[in-house]
């Protein structure tokens, strides 16, 4: 296991996020945030604390996306769920998913699948940490992206607690 | 995390990690249940045939909700209105069904050990719904999950079951999940419908005082009088099982303390309860059937991938 970002990198990427996520939005108050499970979750509660040091007196809405029971490789593996927690109202809003890494894409789909149960937003952008951009299986783009890493297919790229690590692949 | 079993036999069989990851999955899938899309997709290239070969109305329905809920397909056979009433073997019935491609059975059988027997010949996943007087797995599980909810948790929870432990499935897998939980488990009613040797074999405390079971415990579960499992009188009459064991508005507010009371039904009203208990602010038996619905998804969740 290799760490990528320490955590002063991390924060520097953070703030660069939020910094766009404010400047392309200015007011928040028709939009919400979902960060996915487990990583996304993390780095959302980090994006939108910095924004509420940029939009003081706004209350931002966050919330935590599981999208164990919408994954498409369910019956290769069981896995139990995390925990869901979505306390606003997403119709007619603006949503902003988070993820720490897009990778092939798989798990956004998943996550729009999941999001749409919940009612129908107005529009649905997506901010990730790291782009693993040549590796994607599915048409989906990011609006925000930290940084665009170049790895191996087999490898695994994880935000655990404050560092971004990678785990390298065995073959190739 | 997975299950250590491949079926959902009974209680017996499970460990505390199983029963706990069940009832941490049940917690999520309540949640789907609450969303404007009660669904999610998970089981949607699975097939279930619920058998019940035995009546049951809200088992039989909670099941299927919960089958719909995780957009598995299912097929429902009852005993009463198929080929078993002409005959064929459990074993036949079961291999015809399974060459139309189904991957999990939901039966409830009046034989125990009947989901058991199955298990051993056919490769689909089991779930027992309930067989003779041995286990009802499910509704040990929500009622477990009933009480985390209402308790915060089980270890130390004190629980009467009350009524008809002799001829109780319910009653049973209740014991079996709650002192592998460490809950406290006392189980009350006449002498003729509990089971000589209980306390030596399950471990659990026995009395024959209602009031002094209802002061003691936290959560009362009631049990239903089973008239159809009587071949032989074991109390006088339902007037006198009501006035020695029937819990009534005036016997719980002369308790020291509030106490949640549960029942599996369907209720016999002015049998083991009084109207005025059943539907008082200290009963869940509501909660406890929308609760059977997620904590049967889990289940079914957890037991698809195993095949």
């Amino acid at each position: 296991m290799q760490t990528l970002f320490k955590p002063e990198k991390l924060s520097e990427l953070i703030q660069s996020l939020s910094k766009s996520l404010f400047e392309t939005h200015k007011d928040f108050r028709n939009i919400v945030f979902a960060g996915i499970q487990q990583g996304g979750a993390v780095l959302g509660e980090q994006i939108t604390s910095e924004l509420k040091l940029l939009v003081p007196g706004q209350n931002i809405d966050y919330g935590k996306l599981d999208i164990t029971f919408y994954r498409d490789d369910i019956r290769k593996e069981i896995l139990a769920p995390d925990t869901m927690h979505m306390p606003f109202d997403i119709e007619n809003k603006t949503v902003i998913l988070i993820d720490d890494v897009l990778f092939t894409g798989r798990t956004i789909k998943a996550a729009l699948d999941t999001l749409l149960d919940y009612g129908r937003p107005a529009k649905v952008e997506l901010c990730v940490l790291i782009d693993r951009k040549e590796h994607r299986q599915f048409p989906i783009q990011a609006d925000y992206v930290g940084t665009t890493l170049q790895t191996k297919r087999t490898d695994k790229v994880k935000l655990i607690k404050d560092e971004v690590v990678l785990i390298p692949g065995e073959e190739g | 995390m997975q299950l250590s079993t491949r079926h959902l036999l009974g209680i017996k069989d499970l460990n505390k990690e199983d029963i706990s990851l069940i009832l941490s999955t049940a917690a999520q899938f309540k949640e789907v249940l609450q969303r404007p899309v009660k669904k999610v997709p998970s089981l949607r290239d699975v097939t279930i045939v619920n058998l019940f070969y035995e009546n049951s109305t809200r088992t039989r329905f909670s099941f299927e909700l919960a089958e719909k809920r995780l957009s598995a397909d299912t097929i429902n056979f009852a005993a009463s209105s198929s080929s078993a009433a002409k005959g064929e073997t459990l074993l036949d019935t079961v291999q015809n069904i399974l060459s139309m491609k189904v991957d999990m059975v939901v039966m409830r059988h009046s034989a125990s050990g009947a989901p058991h027997f199955l298990a051993q010949h056919i490769p689909a996943a089991i779930i027992n719904a309930g067989d003779g007087i041995n286990e009802h797995p499910t509704q040990a599980l929500l009622d477990a999950f009933s009480i985390q909810e209402k308790m915060r948790g089980l270890e130390g929870v004190k629980v009467a079951i009350i009524g008809d432990i002799m001829h109780s499935r319910v009653a049973q897998s209740n014991i079996y999940l709650l002192h592998k939980m460490g809950a406290k488990v006392t189980v009350c009613g006449p002498p003729t419908l509990i089971p000589k040797y209980i306390q030596q074999a399950l471990g659990v405390q026995v009395s024959y005082n209602l009031q002094e079971t209802l002061e003691w415990c936290d959560v009362a579960n009631v049990l239903r009088i089973q008239l159809e499992r009587q071949n032989q009188v074991l109390f006088s009459s339902l007037r006198e099982y009501n006035i020695a064991y029937g819990i009534s508005k005036k016997l719980l507010d002369s308790l020291q303390k509030e106490i949640v009371i549960m029942h599996p039904g369907p209720i016999n009203r002015g049998v083991e309860l009084d109207s005025d208990v059943a539907d008082s602010k200290q009963s869940i038996i509501l909660q406890q059937v929308e609760n059977g619905v997620a904590v049967r998804m889990a289940v079914l969740y957890l037991l698809s991938g195993k095949n």
